[in-house]
């Protein structure tokens, strides 16, 4: 069991605020993500789970206790960080063996203990080396070692892979993700980049100045995001938002007006828009389908054929739009092109910001 | 020719230059002491060498004793010094508080006061507790006077150490006594040794506190020198020779280390 929870957890540094009354609750054995861009506080709520930070105001709640004012070493957790912080004068070995060491495990017991983590890490030929003679890869694997030697209740990953080249990334993801279901252990995982959130979470908290935005299962975030702030920073590429105004509202939908004249309606609830309200339409770029009939009508501006699918950057009245179509469409720079929402596939946000609910949500 | 060489054939004949002027005063005492008083007095380089000034010497004085002096407090001031300055240094790099700059600065500020100007204080301070003429109050004196300069070295190799290792060895159950043991001090173990070696050289070369604390029993070489050179005043082989019996040693050790104390001082610089 192992579970963590923040109440009102704040954080200020010299008077100044920078976590903002933070409450969420991580489950047993989940893995849960902190995203959002950098410098909204993820590493310091992080830092502040680890002990490394102190708590100015709000409770930290592991499996049940307060933990505020429990030294690091003594809150099971384990943490691996963004420079690696390898101890450079050690061998692999000992960097993975240290706490155990430190703690007065018997060296046999220690041995095996590492021994089982570099088999699980591929890290068995390295074991003598020193962090120097590594590569970024294998010092992030010790990183991860020093970590699961310990058998901590919980694991916190402050921007593991920031570090790595693009193909070894998408490849330590993957073994990120199989190390969650082998070990079986809760992980609280910090990144800015949306892809690893969405790839590698159970959850994910979207984290804004300080505050959370949104909390739950990446589609979840993805579909039915809150607000504007996390329907754009989720997905890439990012969200369409075209600035317009409500025509009518009534109980079949939301009717808004659309740069280049037309008008489209919106399957949402009209309870807090009126005519004439600005309102946000986002649609993602997958949802946009090339239609003859469709309600968006401008010229191709860039077009980046990638193989399987090609992303065409439409203006529309002085609006830029960018659409996902299919990878054989053969469409070039200045062709006139309509396209039409698929169903469902729009969400308005009202003057604040917020997403209005669909119908029948 | 190519101005690359020039400019290279330039800085070296420079560089070779300042360290001759550099050089020069050591390499005519070295001569001077092998001379006759007579062909001392005369700058030529020729004259037929002599061992006598160096027998005249220890004959007079028990070189031995005030060698033993400088030994027992270079190295027992550098030790004790280091022992203050690496919890001091570890505090203040990793454990700062409002005032620890000021403290810093204020520390090097003790360095630009004319150390003659607590001169009476500290002499009626060793009167008092009864240090002087001890190489305990030698010992203690040069700890203080070197302290400044440890302490920030010694600051400043601390500071270089990243403080995610830090955070991974508190995380792995290592507190600060361990930290110290087993992170810092292996990590910055290059930079240390050569403040070490540092201390003891500017311990060896102390006079200012040597000459004015002690007497017959604790003076150490710095003092050796000095008894030549009042009563002396004119004898420049003798001494000559007695210079160069004082500064023998630390040069040998200097040029023993000097790998040592360059890899060390530019500790970080160069990572
Ligand atoms: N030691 C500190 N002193 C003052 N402000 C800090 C300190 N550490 C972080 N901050 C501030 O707190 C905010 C959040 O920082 P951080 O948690 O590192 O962001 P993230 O990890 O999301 O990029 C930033 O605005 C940063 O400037
Ligand atoms: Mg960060």
């Amino acid at each position: 069991m192992a579970t963590v929870q923040l109440k009102s957890v704040e954080k200020a540094y010299a008077g100044h605020k920078v976590i903002h009354g933070v409450d969420l609750e991580i489950r047993d054995r989940e893995f849960m993500v902190f995203v959002g861009p950098s410098g909204c506080g993820k590493s310091t709520l992080l830092r502040m789970i680890a002990g490394l930070e102190e708590i100015t105001g709000g409770d930290l709640l592991i499996d049940g206790t307060r933990a505020n004012d429990v030294s690091p070493d003594r809150r099971g957790l384990a943490m691996v960080f963004q420079s690696y912080a390898l101890y450079p004068h050690m061998t692999v070995a000992d960097n993975m063996g240290f706490a155990l060491k430190l703690a007065k495990v018997p060296e046999a017991e220690r041995n095996a203990k590492v021994a089982a983590a570099a088999k699980i890490l591929k890290l068995e030929d390295y074991l003598d080396r020193k962090p120097k003679a590594l590569s970024g890869g294998q010092r992030q694997r010790v990183a991860i070692g020093r970590a699961i030697v310990r058998a901590p209740k919980v694991f916190l990953f402050d921007e593991p892979l920031s570090n790595l080249d693009a193909a070894l990334r998408v490849q330590m993801r993957i073994e990120l993700a199989r190390l969650h279901k082998e070990l079986d252990a809760t992980m609280i995982y910090v990144t800015h980049d949306q892809v690893e959130a969405m790839t590698l979470a159970d959850r994910i908290v979207v984290l804004n100045a300080g505050k959370i935005e949104q909390v739950g299962r990446p589609l979840e975030l993805y579909e039915r995001p809150r607000n504007l702030f996390v329907a754009g920073f989720l997905g890439s590429p990012k969200m369409n938002f075209v600035e317009t105004a409500v025509q009518s509202a009534d109980a079949t939908g939301v009717t808004v007006g659309l740069p280049g004249g037309h008008s489209i309606k919106i399957a949402a609830k009209p309870a807090r828009v009126a005519k004439g309200d600005r309102v946000t339409l986002g649609v993602r770029a997958e949802h946009l389908v090339v239609d003859p009939a469709g309600a968006l009508v401008g010229r191709a501006d860039v077009v980046e054929h990638l193989g399987g699918e090609v992303l065409a950057y439409v203006d529309i009245g002085g609006s830029m739009v960018v659409a996902k179509l299919p990878g054989h469409d053969r469409i070039v720079v200045g062709d006139p092109v309509s396209l039409a929402i698929r169903d469902g596939g729009a969400i308005l946000f009202d003057a604040k910001g917020e997403a209005m609910p669909a119908l029948g949500a | 020719m190519n101005p690359k060489l020039v400019r290279k054939l330039a800085l070296t004949v420079l560089a070779w230059s300042v360290a001759g002027i550099m050089f020069f005063p050591v390499a005519w005492m070295l001569v001077t002491a092998f001379k006759t008083e007579i062909d001392a007095v005369t700058p030529s380089l020729v004259f037929s060498p002599t061992f006598e000034n160096f027998v005249v010497v220890d004959q007079r004085a028990d070189y031995f004793k005030f060698a033993m002096n400088s030994v027992v407090i270079a190295f027992g001031s550098t030790i004790l010094a280091l022992a203050l300055a690496v919890p001091a240094a570890y505090a203040m790099a990793f454990y700062p508080g409002r005032f620890t700059k000021d403290i810093l600065l204020w520390m090097l500020s003790t360095k630009m006061l004319p150390a003659v100007g607590v001169l009476v204080p500290m002499y009626l301070i060793f009167r008092n507790t009864g240090l002087l003429d001890t190489r305990t109050g030698l010992i203690i004196v040069h700890t203080l006077v070197n302290l400044p300069i440890i302490v920030w070295m010694c600051y400043s190799f601390f500071k270089d150490i990243p403080n995610e290792i830090l955070e991974a060895g508190r995380m792995d159950g290592a507190r600060p006594r361990e930290q110290l043991f087993y992170l810092l001090l292996p990590l910055t173990l290059p930079g240390i040794g050569s403040t070490a070696l540092l201390a003891i050289i500017l311990s060896w070369n102390e006079a200012f506190w040597s000459l004015n604390l002690s007497a017959a029993n604790a003076a150490p070489l710095t003092a050796f020198i000095a008894s030549f050179s009042s009563p002396e005043g004119l004898f420049w082989a003798k001494l000559s020779a007695a210079s160069t019996m004082a500064v023998a040693p630390i040069l040998i050790f200097g040029w023993l280390t000097q790998r040592q104390l360059v890899r060390g001082l530019t500790f970080g610089a160069v990572k």
